[in-house]
């Protein structure tokens, strides 16, 4: 089923890492917030394992490096925007060399919720700019499937409302007052959000899931999806602009920033 | 050049660069008494000093968690907490706010340390343009002269210790700073540093500076710079607090 395809960066190639050594399956799920991510995570999780694969699941905020303090930071009141965005960067940079990279070189099967689409997301909702943020995360691997679940706002007011009972400060993007009230904070960043997405969508080729039908049958989707993924749609993942492909077809090496 | 966005505000931004031991330190805290003695308001920031982020820091350092990437990132972190925080709302206000190491720094150190030199520009391009930038022009050797003389024990991450450049500390930081020094020096054309040479007497760096200040801000600090009324000797101790 799932392929060995060598990954390449974004933009940026790592330094010391060589991506022909990873030969592991990178998959992303998106989406807004209260999409239903995480239970998607848990099932797949627990689908491949069966399948007999290893599985490294990961997440925004929970690196050894930067977790912690971006946890302190949102229980205070000065989290600034450019602030949040670059510390959620540093967070995913530790993830990505020190957990994603490892087990991908160890032929794992990485399943992240969240990846540089949400911090990139996050930040254009809040008004930076989208190529300053692009370049900044540019050292990102090209995944081998971005899943997004998608809905519309309504839907994730419902699932909020329904589900946990309240609004969320971060989720209703509450540090930059898109409203009055939690509500109508809540309704304006999560638009912003899925237009940022739905942009990214076409650009990095996600996988779109209509994310309103029930779990189950959203499982169903994913699971077909991911036991057909083929080498050319793999290869057929667009770049953003100016991506240097790292490691040519022929397996070349790149060179060395420091001798 | 526009690395950055020029200082529209109504304050002034003035940075001292250099390596360790070439006594930047000591002359922006000369510099800042001098504005002080004169009624302005004077704010001063120092690089990695958020405290928001420097307990992560300061934790990852002491752990050796720091990838050449992720070492720039919190870095960048840090100054844009203290640039959302402190120096734009204080430059608003019109203080002026004098950085000891402001992105010339991660340019050079993490250049040094393999990061790539287009991305750290990029990294840092939401950072003010500063009024005035110093650069303290110093040979390797009287650098480390002075750092050895004056202290205990190079850190780890100073040395350069992660990269492996060598297993004796002062030999790694022999190099590893030589390797700042080449990537200070390469960019002081690209971003319009005035070079203090930094083997003169600290009384002539000093004035050097002052000069530098009349000639390029002179004018400049009459208009918008918060000062306070010459002969309020009440006011000028409480903003010497305050800032």
């Amino acid at each position: 089923m799932l392929l060995k395809q060598p990954l390449e960066f974004f933009s940026e190639p790592l330094p010391g890492v060589d991506p022909a050594e990873l030969h592991g399956k990178l998959l992303v799920i998106e989406g807004p917030d209260a999409v239903g991510r995480t239970t998607q995570v848990a099932k797949l999780r627990q689908w491949l394992e069966q399948e007999g694969h290893a599985v490294l699941d990961t997440g925004m905020a929970r690196g050894a490096l930067a977790g912690k303090g971006i946890k302190q930071a949102k229980e205070g009141n000065t989290f600034g925007p450019l602030t949040m965005t670059l510390y959620y960067t540093t967070d995913f940079a530790d993830r990505l060399e020190n957990e994603i990279i490892p087990a991908l070189r160890a032929g794992f099967v990485v399943l992240t919720d969240r990846y540089i689409f949400s911090i990139m997301a996050r930040a254009i909702a809040r008004g930076e700019d989208r190529r300053w943020i692009e370049q900044v995360t540019g050292f990102g691997l090209v995944p081998h499937a971005v899943y997004y679940l998608r809905a519309e706002v309504k839907h994730l007011v419902s699932r909020v409302v329904l589900g946990r009972g309240a609004f969320d400060y971060w989720e209703s993007g509450m540090d930059m007052r898109f409203g009055n009230t939690m509500f109508d904070s809540f309704v304006r960043y999560q638009t912003k959000l899925i237009h940022a997405l739905d942009v990214m969508a076409k650009k990095y080729n996600f996988i779109t899931v209509d994310a309103t039908r029930p779990p189950d049958i959203i499982f169903r989707d994913l699971q077909q999806s991911i036991s057909n993924l083929d080498i050319k749609k793999i290869r057929n993942v667009p770049r953003l602009n100016g991506l240097v492909r790292v490691n040519g077809p022929n397996g070349a090496k790149r060179p060395r920033k420091h001798s | 050049m526009s690395l950055f966005a020029s200082n529209r505000l109504r304050g002034k931004l003035i940075v001292v660069e250099g390596i360790d031991g070439s006594g930047k330190s000591t002359q922006v805290s000369l510099l800042s008494h001098w504005f002080r003695s004169q009624g302005y308001a004077v704010a001063f920031s120092e690089w990695n000093s958020s405290p928001l982020v420097n307990k992560t820091t300061r934790r990852a350092k002491k752990k050796e968690m720091f990838t050449p990437t992720t070492f720039s990132l919190i870095h960048a972190t840090d100054f844009a907490d203290r640039m959302e925080r402190y120096i734009v709302p204080l430059m608003k206000a019109g203080a002026i706010v004098c950085a000891d190491r402001y992105a010339f720094t991660a340019f050079a150190r993490d250049v040094a340390r393999g990061v790539n030199r287009r991305w750290v520009r990029n990294l840092y391009r939401f950072a003010t343009r500063p009024n005035l930038s110093f650069y303290f022009r110093v040979p390797l050797d009287v650098a480390i002269g002075r750092i050895l003389g004056g202290r205990d024990a190079i850190k780890y991450y100073e040395a350069g210790m992660d990269m492996g450049l060598s297993r004796d500390v002062e030999e790694s930081f022999r190099i590893f700073q030589g390797r700042i020094l080449d990537e200070y020096e390469a960019m002081a054309a690209e971003v319009g540093f005035h070079i203090i040479d930094a083997t003169l007497s600290i009384e002539r760096q000093q004035q050097q500076m002052r000069e530098i200040v009349i000639r390029e801000l002179g004018d400049s600090l009459k208009n918008g710079v918060l000062r306070i009324a010459p002969g309020d000797a009440h006011a000028t101790e409480t903003a010497a607090r305050v800032f």
